[in-house]
């Protein structure tokens, strides 16, 4: 393990020692594209919204608070089949439990000018897509530039589901019901390019799927509402492929043990 | 904008906010277990997985334009299509689907 005084200086030059080279324009370009990105899922997810019977303003509030495909998603579900609140909260806390993960790994990048107000602002924005660039970049990233970051990706997330609900709205019935699909057609474009890259991911979303429809069409289970059904199937599967065909251990770089 | 869902909208973003902000402004290590970190490495293909199947095949009110609509997704995904082609090209096979006049 290291000393005092080495892991002190060790978390200077994480969140002191440096300030980050890039500025609001630069991080705002690059959001530019995922922002695009987020508006079209987020209008699929407008039309699925108010397709289940979510109102327009509802619609747009939940993406307006919340920018997270899945939990949103999973959310509407559990609002149209009264779900309590807990399950509501349960179902956010699995389904966006990485945005934790990816908030500590992001942590090791700030510069020195991440105060605590500014984190308080910054962590709204921490999705997949924002985390992957910020946490690609050479040099340590700034409040700035994590702002123009989010900048693009919300408004096409807040945009997408604006227009989204609106069309879900004024399209004949033939035609929203087929939208339906989109936001689902969606996820499957998300997951199955890296499951052929990926035995690991490949099991584990067969063996979520697999339980998944277990507890929808077998009888005995009927009991399990289809939010807690998302939280239990994905829980499960992750923690037994975790368990059978877990990632390589850490490399032991800082004095940490091989696994 | 009806009051019952008031409280679900606030427990969401509530919820969802805390997520990402109590760790991003207080924590200072690094993960270094090999379970967790294989399980959040899993989780959000597990629950896209999850939150899809079965439910993709109601998605439209109908399990037949549904099928129509999966059939073209997994197919244009697999050859690595973009996100709006895998989602316009899914729509258009359920809703081409629909209008058969057997369905």
């Amino acid at each position: 393990m290291q000393t005092d005084s080495s892991r002190k200086r060790g978390a200077e030059s994480r969140t002191g020692g440096s300030v980050s080279p890039y500025r609001y324009p630069d991080g705002f370009w690059e959001g530019v594209p995922v922002g695009l990105g987020y508006f079209l899922v987020s209008f699929g997810f407008g039309i699925t919204a108010v397709g289940q019977g979510l109102r327009f303003l509802e619609a747009l509030l939940i993406s307006m608070t919340n920018m997270t495909s899945a939990g949103q998603v999973a959310g509407v579900t559990v609002m149209m089949t009264a779900g309590t609140i807990l399950e509501m909260i349960l179902t956010q806390l699995v389904i966006n439990a990485r945005y934790s993960l990816m908030g500590i790994s992001l942590t090791q990048k700030l510069d020195s000018h991440c105060s605590t107000p500014r984190r308080l602002l910054m962590s709204f924005g921490i999705t997949d897509e924002i985390y992957a660039l910020a946490v690609s970049k050479p040099c340590p990233v700034g409040p700035s530039y994590f702002y123009g970051l989010m900048t693009a990706p919300y408004l096409g997330w807040t945009l997408g589901t604006l227009f989204g609900a609106l069309a879900g709205q004024v399209f004949p019935e033939n035609v929203r019901m087929a939208f339906g699909i989109m936001i689902f057609a969606m996820f499957i474009a998300i997951i199955l390019p890296p499951m052929r890259r990926d035995r690991g991911i490949l099991l584990t979303v067969f063996l979520a799927a697999a339980l998944s429809c277990l507890v929808a069409f077998l009888p005995a289970l009927r009991f399990i509402s289809e939010g807690f059904s998302i939280i239990l199937c994905a829980v499960v599967a992750a923690a037994a492929m975790a368990f059978f065909k877990p990632l390589p251990a850490l490399k032991d770089e800082e004095g940490g043990r091989e696994e | 904008m009806r009051i019952e869902y008031v409280w679900y909208l606030l427990a969401m973003a509530v919820t969802t906010y805390l997520i990402r902000m109590i760790p991003f402004t207080l924590f200072r290590k690094k993960i270094r277990s090999t379970f967790a970190r294989s399980f959040f490495y899993y989780i959000p293909y597990a629950v896209l997985s999850a939150m899809t199947f079965p439910a993709i095949f109601n998605s439209t009110g109908n399990v037949w334009s549904a099928s129509a609509g999966v059939a073209v997704a997994i197919l244009l995904a697999y050859f690595r299509r973009s996100l709006l082609t895998v989602a316009l090209a899914s729509c258009a096979a359920a809703f081409l689907v629909s209008l058969l006049p057997m369905i």
